[in-house]
């Protein structure tokens, strides 16, 4: 009994400070997980590539084979092609790529996720797209002036029927 | 690799013998730890089901339910989360501790594979419920984990929409969303017990609950704690800025840091590489292990105690096949069975006394059979001399188990009968017997330690019998590191017997009678 005592004591010290250690690091040291004074401008949206560069007018011939139901006119590669965006910041670009399609045949959108830390601070933003392989003029085009605080978190979206939107 | 494992098993037995002085060996936490880890997971799951009756699930009143209850209802759901978050946070420390132990004590290859392989997916599902829960908070904290755990899953090809985008503005977070993670933090976890019950299948009585004292300090640490060190809250989520510096929890969250710092590829490549090789450790490089234990019918009399010592569930009792008078047999699954040896010092066939024809007992080990213990053990004999002679009967994984004069090494000292001890001293072949096993707080084969302490106290059977002086056994359980001690210990108990003089003639002669250990006869064990 006495020894239980004893155990439950030293036992319960040896407990105790295991957990207080336990609870300490459960909320800290904090972490930086993004640079003092930086915001994050997130480019991210989802838009489909014209496929209309790809089609071509079916030859009569062709056209005769098909199934009377079946005689489209024009034929287009279920891919699409990859749009291109641009995004300029004060003068610069930063960032330009283009973006395949998504899905296992390319038959769908082409998504985009892309993180980019601006010091905080006024920018002039300007972001462009580029859906249409054939042409070398981008199709949609926007420019915006900033002022970003710290820690802002800043997104440049897209929607097909009012274009760029800046949120 | 061996290096490493030796150092770490000194360690462990060194500090554990600390433990031992403070919480006393059968509370010692080092030797409890897969029982911790179920008691923990039942406190987090009990205060979860509390906390959930004021929890709102909605985008906008969880992190305000969450405040409230912290706030002015501290003292029940507060204490509740409190309880909830650093339960789970010791949770993750003793899994990864045990995982160590585990691993350095080497019980975890070979055909004890099972527990090591079905632990891996474990510490996934523990990982899966902590970061899940810490998303329904919504406070700071809950965005950070929210945004790099969705960023890091779009790097894989499953999602169509990038899930992030939940996350680009305050508008875009749906409540259906939300829901869709309140449902994920209670289906992983009851996940993460389907995988834990699975963990244990293939051992037998898995303890699953620690020793009462050792609960209660736990719980009472951990109810003091709650109240000192409130779990703290880091103000609402706001998805039009980016909690840029957040209080971490790193034991559940401690790999986030690597996450913002490594791109994903990477990430998702590590974490696989170490889950596969991982789960291939019991097999880099599997142990050699001696033959399984095989059952001779004509001995085995189908009393089923083979199959209730097997600490591996290795043997079952099936009908009979061949046709003797007993309902059952024992049967040995060779996928399962180590080769412990404590099947055969369970059979009650296993008496080393009967003189005519080889010696066979019920169940015995192909490598190391009953007859050759027997010679081992009057062999060892010739190595003692004068007064107060010792026997010793270790354990290979224990203080005593390397070579020595007059000293036999089993797998497990379970595997010795009762009668063995019988055996050496009515036969003249020592004056005493030391069995020195494992460190009392845990036996390397799980059981042997506890079986063996209830045989000679003549609680279990087969039972010491009565004749054999308790006076003239000695129990030495000790681990790797107290080595040292051993010759003292031996030398002590030698002088004590001395003073008891040899054994006395006539009951030495009365043991011989005792050459049948065949069927019938056996099952009734005939204590005198
Ligand atoms: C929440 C996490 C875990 C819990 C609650 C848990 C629980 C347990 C329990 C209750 C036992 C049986 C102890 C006994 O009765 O002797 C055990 C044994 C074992 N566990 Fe775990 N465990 C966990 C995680 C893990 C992990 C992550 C691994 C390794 C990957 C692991 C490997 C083992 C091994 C090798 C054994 C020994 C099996 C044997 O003796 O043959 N466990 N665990
Ligand atoms: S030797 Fe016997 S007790 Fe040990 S694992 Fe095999 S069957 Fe079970
Ligand atoms: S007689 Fe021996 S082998 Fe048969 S069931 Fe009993 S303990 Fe097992």
């Amino acid at each position: 009994m006495k020894e239980r005592l004893h155990h439950l004591a030293m036992g319960g010290v040896v407990t105790l400070v295991l957990c207080f250690g336990v609870a300490l690091l459960s909320a800290a040291p904090a972490w930086q997980s993004m640079p003092e004074n930086m915001a994050l401008l997130r480019l991210s949206f989802t838009h489909s590539g014209d496929r209309s560069a790809s089609c071509r007018d079916r030859t009569p011939e062709e056209l005769a084979k098909l199934p009377p139901n079946m005689r489209a006119t024009q034929v287009c590669d279920r891919r699409r092609p990859p749009i291109y965006v641009e995004l300029e910041v004060d003068g610069k670009v930063i960032y330009a790529a283009s973006s395949p399609p998504s899905g296992l045949a390319g038959s769908g959108p082409s998504r985009l996720y892309e993180r980019l830390l601006l010091p905080a601070g006024p920018h002039d933003l300007t972001v462009r797209m580029r859906d249409n392989p054939a042409s070398d003029v981008f199709g949609y085009e926007a420019t915006r002036k900033v002022d970003l605080a710290a820690g802002q978190s800043f997104v440049i979206d897209f929607r097909k029927e009012s274009g760029f939107v800046f949120e | 690799m061996t290096g490493i494992r030796a150092t770490l098993k000194r360690g462990f037995d060194r500090l554990e013998r600390l433990l031992d002085t403070l919480f006393g060996s059968d509370w010692n936490p080092l030797a409890n730890l897969g029982p911790l880890g179920w008691f923990l997971f039942w406190i987090v799951a009990g205060t979860g089901i509390y906390l959930f009756i004021f929890f709102d699930t909605g985008v906008v009143n969880a992190y305000q339910s969450v405040e409230w209850l912290s706030g002015s209802q501290w003292f029940h759901a507060g204490l509740a989360r409190s309880l909830h978050r650093y339960a789970s946070d010791l949770l993750v420390v003793i899994m990864l501790v045990h995982l160590v132990r585990e691993w350095s004590f080497d019980r975890y290859r070979g055909k004890r594979w099972f527990s090591w392989f079905t632990g891996v997916p474990v510490i996934w599902f523990v990982y899966m419920s902590g970061i899940t829960g810490y998303w329904l908070v919504w406070d700071k904290l809950a965005q950070y984990v929210a945004l790099t755990t969705t960023e890091l899953l779009d790097a894989l090809p499953f999602f169509a929409e990038p899930i992030a985008r939940n996350f680009l503005t305050p508008e875009s977070l749906s409540g259906r969303f939300f829901t869709l993670m309140v449902f994920l933090h209670i289906a992983i976890p009851l996940l993460l017990l389907l995988m834990m019950w699975i963990h244990i299948q293939r051992i037998a009585s898995a303890r699953t609950r620690p020793p009462r004292g050792l609960s209660v300090l736990t719980l009472v640490a951990l109810v003091i704690v709650s109240f000192a060190l409130p779990a703290p809250l880091q103000g609402p989520a706001d998805l039009s800025t980016i909690p840029a510096r957040v209080g971490l929890d790193w034991f559940i969250l401690g790999l986030y840091p690597v996450i913002d710092l490594v791109p994903p590829s990477v990430i998702w490549t590590g974490a696989m590489l170490i889950t596969v090789l991982l789960s291939g450790l019991p097999w880099l490089p599997p142990r050699k292990e001696a033959e399984a234990a095989q059952v001779f019918l004509d001995f085995c009399n189908g009393c089923a105690r083979c199959e209730d010592d097997c600490p591996y569930a290795a043997i079952t009792m099936v009908p009979r096949s061949d046709g003797a008078p007993f309902p059952q047999e024992a049967k040995v699954d060779p996928d399962r069975c180590v080769a412990c040896g404590i099947c055969m010092g369970s059979c009650p066939s296993s008496t080393p006394f009967r003189r005519s024809g080889p010696l066979i007992t019920g169940i015995d080990l192909p490598g190391r059979t009953l007859e050759r213990v027997r010679t081992e053990v009057i062999t060892a004999a010739a190595d003692l001399s004068g007064p107060g002679r010792v026997m010793t009967i270790a354990c290979e994984h224990g203080a005593a188990g390397v070579p020595a004069k007059g000293r036999v090494i089993l797998p497990c000292v379970a595997m010795a009968p009762p009668s063995l001890f019988d055996f050496i001293l009515s036969r003249d072949l020592a004056d005493s017997v030391c069995i020195a096993g494992c460190a009392e707080r845990d036996c390397f084969n799980r059981l042997g330690g506890k079986w063996t302490e209830e045989r000679i106290a003549r609680t279990r059977d087969p039972r010491l019998r009565n004749r054999v002086s308790r006076e003239r056994l000695l129990t030495l359980w000790a681990g790797p590191s107290e080595r040292g001690r051993l010759p003292e210990a031996l030398r002590d108990f030698s002088a004590r017997v001395a003073v008891l003089g040899p054994v006395p003639k006539k009951t030495s002669l009365a043991a011989d009678d005792e050459g049948t250990a065949d069927l019938g006869l056996a099952t009734k064990d005939n204590p005198t």
